[in-house]
């Protein structure tokens, strides 16, 4: 894996110059192949991962099974796709099992989110059957725990 | 009246650890950054604590057998065999202990006579020379050198051995300088051992964090099994420190020997951290793998960084410690680390803490994170250069 993934993965929100600094590149360079990276579709883009609850405003979101009619040709791709690009959509995947898609969904009210479902979703040609799960609570968002306070760190400052 | 007196002999002479004068003077600042952590800055990971909180729900709560559980004894034959490739029988020569630092102990006081002689390569750990000491043995250093990127070579041994050396205690990787040993270094050794008649104690505590090159354990060499007692732990590869769990395989007879100081000094190791450590050897291999991957990535920055600003550092082959050279700047090793601590508030462990032979360099940890990696040498940088304009 390019050594520059590598580092991201780690998720220690480095800024490129340090970066930089740990892969022994100029910054040029590390935007250069960042750049790279997203012309190549790996790195698709940036996301803040928030704690949402926070937020006075508030999103809902919800999970849905969703089965569909296989095409000709095309199997699952060009409906996935059309329900997928949807702003209401936040990841789509086709699944192995009892439902064919699970679809994240999220929207300013349960109004909205419960609208696009009856609206939009299943009345597309295609689409079976809907199953929506409303997310009550979340513990830990993209590797981020929620509610566990960080420690103070307590290790000693010299040890042998 | 003063109670000294009433302390053995060999206690009272027995000189204070070279890190701890260090750690009262640092301990009371703030904002330090400490490159002198000898541990990882990795919790342990998650499957190894919930599996502890498990056994404890399970009322893991008793005394365990002498030797360990059974299980973990086991396990530890099993990944001893895969990646060390020696295999040790778990009824009989395998006993867990309480770190290797109590292996290392009883070890000792197993295996040294008043006045045995027990050779060991320095710099060092902080505890082998004491620990010598205080089974009343005869500690005959052995020096490593920069040139050598601080492995032990069979040359240096033959320069250092007298007649009656009994004993050997190496440790590959080493901390503080990081020197290992290749194939064919450790094969010289190896003989010499074998032509000299010495028993080894081969601390292998840091041999999981080998970068480059595979780690090649003494005890699988021919010849050396029945004359080896390998010594490992969790502390680590696993980032365990804190729970004190480590091992000593070798022959049954000298196993029996340690088991006999074991038991009556330590009875068993805690039963919570052998539970834990059954699961480390079962499922914490992928872990391991991606702390090792970043500490090579932090090895390999601090390591450009310190020879960028002038500090001599060979590439530490494997633990996750850089042994600058800082003579240099002019000053001895405790001066400028000194001077470091009051000027820019880094913390490095000056190398005499491990021995004579770590005059004039420095030992920084770098399992630490990249901002106070990148941040610390800024400061060294700065430091260094503010010294060179004043000479």
């Amino acid at each position: 894996m390019n050594p520059l993934i590598k580092l991201l993965l780690e998720g220690g929100g480095l800024s490129t110059g340090q970066m930089a600094q740990v892969l022994n590149l100029s910054e040029a360079e590390v935007n250069r192949q960042l750049d790279q990276l997203k012309k190549d579709r790996l790195l698709l883009g940036w996301r803040p991962v928030l704690n949402l609850a926070e937020e006075e405003a508030g999103v809902v979101r919800a999970v849905i099974e969703v089965r569909i009619t296989p095409e000709r040709g095309g199997g699952f791709n060009r409906l996935a796709e059309r329900i997928s690009r949807f702003d209401e959509v936040e990841s789509c995947y086709l699944m192995s099992g009892g439902y064919d898609l699970l679809v994240f969904v999220n929207g300013s009210s349960l109004q909205k989110v419960a609208g696009f479902v009856s609206e939009k979703l299943s009345t597309l040609e295609g689409v079976l059957s809907t199953a929506t799960h409303f997310l009550l609570r979340t513990y830990k968002e993209q590797g981020f725990l929620l509610d566990v306070k960080v420690a103070e760190n307590d290790r000693l400052k010299i040890t042998p | 009246m003063d109670p000294t007196r009433f302390i053995a002999r060999h206690v009272v002479n027995l000189p204070r650890s070279g890190i701890r004068d260090f750690f009262e003077v640092v301990s009371k600042m703030q904002d330090v950054i400490s490159l002198g952590i000898g541990e990882p800055d990795f919790d342990t990971p998650w499957h190894i604590r919930e599996a502890a909180i498990y056994a404890l729900e399970k009322g893991k709560t008793h005394y365990t057998s002498n030797l360990g559980l059974i299980e973990l004894r086991r396990a530890i034959n099993r990944y001893v065999e895969k990646n060390f490739g020696i295999s040790y029988r778990p009824e009989e020569e395998i006993l867990v202990t309480v770190g290797v630092s109590e292996a290392l102990d009883i070890a000792f006081r197993a295996l040294v006579n008043p006045g045995d002689k027990v050779m060991f390569h320095q710099p060092c750990y902080v505890s082998y020379h004491p620990s010598i000491t205080l089974t009343h043995g005869e500690a005959v250093p052995v020096p490593t050198y920069a040139k050598d990127n601080f492995a032990l070579t069979a040359e240096a041994l033959a320069a250092a051995w007298q007649p009656d050396s009994k004993l050997l205690m190496l440790n590959l990787p080493c901390n503080p300088t990081g020197g290992t040993c290749d194939q064919r270094q450790i094969e010289a050794i190896a003989k010499f051992c074998v032509e000299k008649d010495l028993v080894v104690l081969s601390d292998e505590i840091y041999s999981e964090l080998t970068y480059e090159g595979s780690h090649t354990s003494i005890a699988s060499l021919p010849g050396m099994k029945e004359r080896t007692v390998f010594l490992h732990g969790f502390s680590k590869a696993f980032a365990m420190t804190g729970w004190r769990i480590g091992y000593a395989c070798g022959p049954a007879t000298l196993i029996e020997a340690m088991m006999k100081v074991h038991q009556y000094s330590m009875m068993c190791a805690s039963i919570i951290s052998q539970e834990a450590a059954i699961e480390a050897l079962l499922r914490g291999e992928d872990g391991m793998k991606a702390m090792r991957e970043q500490y090579q990535r932090r090895r390999d920055f601090i390591v450009r960084r310190f020879n960028e600003i002038g500090l001599k550092c060979h590439l530490p082959r494997g633990s996750f410690y850089a042994f600058p050279c800082v003579e240099k700047t002019g000053l001895k090793e405790t001066d400028f680390a000194m001077g470091l601590l009051q000027a820019e508030h880094v913390a490095m462990v000056p190398g005499t803490a491990f021995g004579a032979n770590g005059t004039g360099f420095c030992r920084a940890c770098f399992a630490t994170g990249y901002d106070q990696l990148i941040e610390a040498a800024d400061r060294i940088e700065r430091h260094v250069q503010k010294l060179a304009a004043k000479r």
